[in-house]
Parts: C-alpha cells; structure tokens; sequence
C-alpha cells in the first residue's frame, strides 16, 4: 500500500516540473537531474510493476489452472452436492429471492418435503445469482450454467489476492506474493475448486481467508472500521458455509491465547469486540445459522471470551486509574470472583435448562476422530470425512509439508500479533485435518501462508548474502533493510569461505524444489481432480479414452419416461442429482437431516424382496434406481457402499444387523457370502459367483437374495464381462457372483444403462387378491 | 476479616472516585453513555426473566442494541483518549466517522432483525 501511495505523487511531481521549461542551458541541466531523478523512481516504479505484473499472471494462473475439467470433458456441474446448488441457483433466478426464501421444496424428502430457504446458507447462490445478473445487465447472454460452472475458479482467483495482502500483513510484500502463487496451485484447494465444483466451499475458503485477513489487519490497526469490515466478511462465510464455526472458535482461541500470553491491547479490545457483536448479529440474519450464536455450545466460547475481555478492559482501566497496587489486587479478587461465579451460574444454568444446546455430533466428531464411527455411521460413511492419510497430506501439499515447520520456526523468531495469528490458525487446522480428509482444504491457506514465510525469508536470506558479497567491491547504493544487510555483511566477514557458493547451491535447491512444486500440483490437478465424476473416464485396452456417460443417461431416462411424480428411491448419494437432472421426485438425498429417513431406505436395501417390497410400498416408490460397478469396474458402487447401508439402518432398526452379512468378518459378495446377502435387495441383480472357494454352496440357493444385492445383479449371471472369465464375473470386485439365478417377484427391470452403471427398477403394484 | 475487606472497600471507592474525577469531559460522557446502554440492557434482560422471551428475536435485537452500543461506545473512548500511545496518529475525528459507520450498521442489521 505504502508503494502505490508514493508512486502518484512522485509520478505528478516530475510532470508538473516538466512544462515550465524555457531556456536551453537550464533545461539540459534540469534533464540531468531528472533522469537521474526518474531513475531512482524507475527501480521503485519498477518494483511495483513486477510486483502487479506477477499479481496478474497469478490471478490468471489461478484460474486457467482450474479449467482442465472444462477442457477434459465438457463444462458441467460435478460431483453430488453441486447438483443440488445447481438446482437452487436456477430457481433463484428464475423465481426471484423471495420464492427462493420461502421455498418449499416437495420433490426431496418424500413424504416430509424439505423447507430449502431455511435449511441452507444461500450465500454461493446469491453469488452466482448476484454475478449472473450482473453479466446480464451488462448484456452477455451467458447461461446460468457456466456462471456456476465458474464460479469456483474465479473465487480461487480472488482468493490468491485476499493471500497476497494477508502475507503482506503478517510478513512483508515478498512473503505475500509467494503465498499468493503457492495457493494458486495448491492442490489441497484445487481439489474443491475446479470449474464446474460448485460447492460451498469454493466461495467459503475466499471468505475465511478475507475474514481472518481483515480482523488482523483490525488487530494491527485497532480500527473500528476494519473491525466492521472482518465483520462483514464473517456475515460472508456464515452465509456460505457451515465451516464459519471454525472462525467463530478460532478468533477466540487467538484472543484467549493473547490475553494469557500478556500481549493483551486496545487494538485487540477494539478489534474483537466490534467483530463479534456485528458480527453475530449479521450471522444472525441467516435463517439457517438463527440464534445458534446465543443457543448452542459451539458458539458459546466467542461469547465467553467477549464477556472476559470486557472483565478484562475494566480490571485494566481501574488499574490505570488506581495506580496502586495493593488496592487493586484486593479489588482484583473481588472482581475476578465475581466474573468466575457469575459466568459458571450462567454457563451451568443454560445448559441444565435446555437453552443452551451442547455440541453437536459433528463437533465431537472434530475432537475426538473415532467419535463417528462409534456413534453417528451417517457421517463416518462419507469418504471425506474419513481420518487423513498421509500420502494424501503429501499428495496436497507436496513441498509445503516440509515447508510448513520451516515457516513455524520463522514466525516464532519475529512474533508479532499477526504471526501468532497465521500460527494458531496453521496448527488447529493442521489438527483437523488431521481427523478429516475435507478439512484438508482449510489448512491449505494457513500451510501456504506459513511456507510462504519460509520461502520468502529464506531465499531474501541467501540473495542478500550474494548480493553483499558483490557489493563489497562496488561499495554501491544501499537501500532499505539496511539494518539487515549489515548484520549480514557482519556476518559473512567471519563466515567460511564456501558461503557464497552455498548459498547459489541452497537457491538452485530451493528453485528445483518450487518447480517440483509447480510441476506437481499441475499433474494432480489434471490427472485427480478434474474429473467430474458424474462421468467417468477409462482407458481402453489400446489406450484410448473410453467414456462412460451412464449416471446422465440414466437421469434423462428417468426424465423422459416416467410420470413427473413418480417417486424414486435410491441409496441418498444419488438424490441431488436425481431431483437436479431427472426432475424426479426422490426419498432421501445428501442433505441427511433426518436419519430415520434414510435408515428406512436402507433398511429397504438390506432386506428380503418381501420386507423391500412392503417397506417401498409405505413410502410410496414407483422406482428404484441402483449404482452397479460390476460390468465396468466402478468400486464406488452400491455394492460397495452396502455396508454402510446396513450400518445406517441398523443404527435405527436393530432388526438389522451387520454380522448377518457378513463372512468370518468378511464382505463378500461370491459364493461364499452370507446368505442373508445373496438375498438382499440390493444384490439381488447379481447371482454372484465367486471365484472363492465354494463353501455353503448349495446353502446358498435356498436363500433369496438380499434385495440390493438382487437389484445389483439382476441378470448378471448371463453377461460376460470379460474374457476368459466365468460369465457374472464382477469387475470391481473382481470375482464371480454368488447367485447367478436372480429371480425378482415386485419389481421388474426398467432400465440399464449401455454400460450397467444404473439400473432402474419399477415397482409392480400388488397382485390381485383373486 | 470483615472490617478489613470492607475498609478496603471504601479506601477502594475513593481512591478511584478522586482519580475519575481528573478526567476529562468529553470521556465523561462517554461514560455515561455506556453506562446508559448497560443500564438499559439489564433491565431488558430483567423484563425477558420476567415475562419470558417470546419474540426471542426482538429481545435479542434490543439486547444486542444496547450491548453493541456500548462496545462501540468504549472502543470510541479508547480511541480518542488521549493517554492511549497506541492510538495516536489516529484522529478523533476518524474515529468518530468509524463510530457512526458502525452504529449504522448496527442500527440497520437490528432493524432487520427486530421483526
């Protein structure tokens, strides 16, 4: 900032001087004077357009890095979730906010429906909306479709800006434009934010960053107005995302740290109290979010701490006044006693009562990572929310895992209020990355940010000391950071001779080791996360890419040939994209408010045909529609997922229970499965057989399939998927069904896609009594 | 015991009775303006323990009002007092312009809110 304030000023003063220029001799002497002068404003001019220059390319960079989906394939909407935005967004601009507001939305959640404007943080729409309008009204006749298709990318985009001024606050310019490229390309937020992810958290993670940006820079300034501006930012991030609780702990966490730490100030007072009262309040406008700021027990630590600090500012303001000791220890007693017991009364009151809720099941699920598993099987059934890996900490962050430390280590040799800030906010995401693959994508702004630091510094470290070395004969201008360079000139004085030589050495490392980085995130952006994996693509035996459009063909089928309101049941992976594309109404979808629901459908999927058959007829399904990876070899399949189905069901209905289906502790879909397998509905598709050794063979036959496994592998037996196998040979799981022989009594196939990835079945109606 | 906590006590309320009044006006009635704002919170908070806090919404926004009003108010107080090095190239007046934007913000969000 400090830059682009001089430039104007020094650029105007050479103009103005310029003109009143008459005589000859005068103005060859006043010409010396200034080139000489607009030189030395050429390297400062000079700075800033490298610096813009570099901001630009980074921008686009940014951008045109995410576009490998679109290139790929084709520009549509991804994944599962985005679906459902999708869908949204569209009616918001077909129907205006307020239908939008007041919508109720009949086609999910058959027979409760599902009310969309309070249940869901509207901000990516409005956002899409908002930019949709805009290149309306500036007459770009743009479909809604490649707004949101690139609304994440353009988020990425801005989001490198928010880190350039961020760096820039916490370390210097240097630090910051190296954040800014670092992020560009990280693949821990590529992978949310590539063309076409319309999700969430592609505007959520620009909106956390400009929060904590902000409120920093409110800490560095003690400004109100910045304060308000953080405020404004959080209102962004609450209206997005769901992931705003984080903010709304980790603001407290810092300010709690400072306070202990005894780097308590006004500035902090000023900055933290005008932040959370606008901005709970703001948060508070949100009908999804409501009054959780004053209710539940996440939210609860903001307000303690906003109580403590202003117990805090007054203890400080009577021991200013007082200016005695002994009087104020003796009122310090009285005071803290008061606050502790008073707010303890408060605190256990509320929650005795009732009024302030405790922390809810995905809370706990953050602290203590083996919570879900134990308790909540719907969320630990989402890959995401699985604990990380480490190869997957390496594959997103490459060189900044070994960076990040680095980092560390220098923010803590200069610790200032914002470095303890991008500390504290480096190590608790690190923390809940830890425990959920998702979160990954929160960590990776602080994890650039404090590398960025590492790089920075190192490489302005080793620079300097070429650079001194050189200046030693020149004896030339020195400019700036002079204070550094002589304590390093001090200092290669009484190095070893090789320094400089080492230092070209570690510089050439450190650039092999960013182009590695470049080299890396390019790759993984373009061979993982690009795929948008409602289409899927192979390689062929001679390498050529195969495409399987199976899910949209299916979800046309649905929306050309059934009656608009037939009812679909599917596992509730598929449900946004059933209601988005086949614009048909579904039992249960994504948004897994209500677990009972989908423990009934998944109860539907694990038991016999007869159970299926009247658990379907109370909820009213005409079809079922089932996800089969068998012929392609696709694992993400329903087979695959039934464990969790049966999980999820048995967690309502003990009726079901997991040791039923399963072999010495094994899953298995052969010959040797559980019986009670083979005849579920959800396999019922297959007569697997195995290439297992056969156990319970003729067992077997006596049992009807479960109903999952009869719909996966409903006349699988007869196909042959590859050569030199057994017919009904599975590919994803590569063995032969166990039941090959599938009979189905209520249902008959209605459809199968070119390459058996859906299948949809139609529900009969009951026979005839006579 | 006693008489010794309750000397203190007084000895207390002196001492910071003769400090306060050294200071100046303009910080006075800022004072005051907190402590009116406080004052008003609690009796909105008395009145919701009392008759119940139905419209949770408008209890809310009357609290928040207030309680916002005097934050914003002791951030303005830190802001110009003069004894605070922290703040001193900030200019009185910006600091006012900074307050008045926040109380507008505030005042808008809770009419919004008030329902």
């Amino acid at each position: 900032m400090a830059v682009t304030k001089t430039e104007p000023i020094n650029g105007s003063t050479t103009k103005s001087s310029a003109p009143p220029l008459p005589s000859m001799p005068l103005k060859s002497d006043l010409l010396s004077i200034l080139s000489l002068k607009s030189l030395r404003l050429k390297t400062k001019q000079q700075e800033l357009l490298i610096r813009v220059s570099i901001l630009c390319l980074v921008y686009v960079l940014a951008f045109i890095t995410r576009l490998f989906s679109v290139l790929r394939y084709e520009s549509m909407i991804h994944e599962f979730d985005p679906y459902f935005n999708y869908r949204t967004t569209l009616f918001l601009t077909q129907k205006g906010f307020y239908e939008f507001w007041n919508w109720f939305d009949s086609e999910s959640w058959y027979p409760l429906g599902r009310i969309i404007g309070g249940t869901l943080y509207p901000g990516l729409m409005v956002t899409a909306a908002m930019m949709y309008w805009g290149l309306r009204f500036l007459r770009f006749a743009v479909h809604i479709r490649e707004v949101c298709v690139l609304t994440a990318p353009f988020f990425a985009s801005n989001t490198t800006l928010v880190a350039y001024f961020f760096g820039k606050e916490i370390w210097d310019t240097g630090a910051g434009l190296v954040a800014a490229v670092l992020i560009a390309i990280c693949p821990g937020y590529i992978s949310r934010s590539v063309a076409g992810s319309y999700d969430n958290e592609g505007v959520a993670i620009f909106a956390l960053l400009l929060t904590f940006y902000l409120f920093v820079k409110a800490v560095n300034t003690g400004s109100l107005a910045w304060g308000l501006a953080s405020a404004f930012g959080y209102f962004y991030m609450v209206s997005a995302w769901g992931g705003y609780v984080f903010i709304i702990n980790l603001i407290p966490l810092y300010v709690l740290a400072l306070l202990i730490t005894g780097r308590y100030s006004m500035r902090l007072y000023v900055a933290y109290n005008c932040m959370y009262v606008l901005g709970m309040l703001l948060a508070m406008q949100i009908r999804f979010v409501g009054f959780q700021h004053v209710q539940s027990g996440e939210h609860m630590a903001a307000m303690g701490v906003f109580f403590l600090m202003q117990v805090f500012y007054f203890l400080d303001w009577v021991k200013h006044l007082l200016n005695d000791k002994k009087l104020f220890e003796a009122f310090l007693r009285i005071t803290v006693t008061c606050a502790v017991g008073v707010g303890s009364i408060a605190l256990g009151v509320g929650t005795a009562s009732g009024y302030i809720s405790p922390w809810s099941g995905r809370f706990y699920s953050l602290l203590d990572p083996t919570y879900a598993k134990d308790h909540i099987p719907i969320i630990a059934s989402v890959s995401e929310h699985q604990p990380t890996a480490w190869s997957s900490f390496m594959f997103d962050f490459h060189i900044l895992l070994f960076l990040f430390p680095a980092g560390l280590y220098f923010c803590f040799k200069r610790l200032s209020d914002a470095t303890i800030f991008i500390v504290m906010y480096g190590l608790t995401s690190m923390y809940f990355a830890g425990v959920m693959v998702r979160l990954i994508l929160v960590a990776t702004p602080a994890v650039c940010l404090i590398s960025a630091i590492a790089v920075s510094a190192t490489i302005k470290n080793l620079t300097m000391l070429l650079r001194t070395k050189s200046k030693v004969s020149q004896t030339g201008s020195t400019k700036g950071t002079g204070g550094g360079k002589t304590s390093s000139k001090a200092m290669l004085d009484q190095s070893q001779p090789f320094q400089r030589n080492g230092a070209i050495a570690l510089l050439f490392g450190a650039f092999y080791l960013l182009s590695r980085y470049a080299i890396h995130c390019t790759w993984v952006t373009s061979e993982a996360y690009s795929s948008p994996s409602i289409v899927l693509a192979a390689r062929g035996a001679h390498g050529n890419r195969v495409i399987f459009d199976d899910y949209r063909e299916a979800y046309y089928w649905l929306r050309q040939n059934t009656p608009p309101d037939a009812k679909v049941m599917s596992w509730w992976d598929y449900g946004y994209q059933i209601t988005a594309m086949g614009n048909r109404t579904v039992i249960v979808d994504n948004n897994t408010w209500n677990n009972t629901h989908i423990a009934t459908v998944g109860r539907a999927m694990s038991s016999y045909e007869d159970e299926a058959y009247e658990i379907m007829r109370s909820l009213d399904v005409d079809y079922v529609l089932v996800v089969f990876g068998g012929v392609t070899g696709y694992s993400s399949d329903d087979i695959n997922k039934f464990l969790w189905m049966v999980r999820i069901g048995g967690g309502v209905f003990p009726v079901i229970k997991e040791p039923d289906y399963l072999v010495n502790g094994e899953y298995r879909v052969d010959k040797g499965a559980a019986p009670k397998m083979l005849n579920c509905l959800m396999i019922w598709n297959s007569d697997l057989v195995t290439s297992y050794p056969h156990q319970n063979h003729n067992d077997l036959r006596t049992y009807k399939s479960i109903w999952m496994y009869k719909l996966s592998y409903y006349r699988f037996g007869e196909l042959m998927t590859e050569y030199g196998k057994p017919p009904g040979y599975d590919r994803a799981r590569g063995v032969e069904i166990g039941n090959k022989d599938i009979k189905l009594e209520h249902l008959e196939e209605a459809f199968t896609t070119s390459n058996w990835i859906v299948r949809i079945y139609k529900v009969k109606p009951p026979n005839n009594r006579w | 015991m006693a008489r010794t906590t309750s000397s203190d006590a007084q000895a207390l309320f002196h001492s910071l009775r003769s400090a306060y009044t050294s200071t100046p006006t303009s910080l006075k009635i800022i004072d005051l303006y907190v402590c009116f704002a406080v004052f008003t919170a609690i009796i909105q908070v008395v009145y919701m323990a009392v008759v119940g806090s139905f419209p949770f919404n408008s209890f809310l926004s009357g609290v928040l009002s207030c309680v916002g009003t005097a934050v914003l108010a002791v951030c303005l107080r830190i802001q110009v007092n003069k004894e605070n090095k922290e703040f001193k190239d900030l200019a009185p007046e910006r600091a006012f312009a900074d307050f008045v934007l926040c109380n507008l913000v505030l005042h808008l969000v809770i009419m919004n809110f008030l329902g």
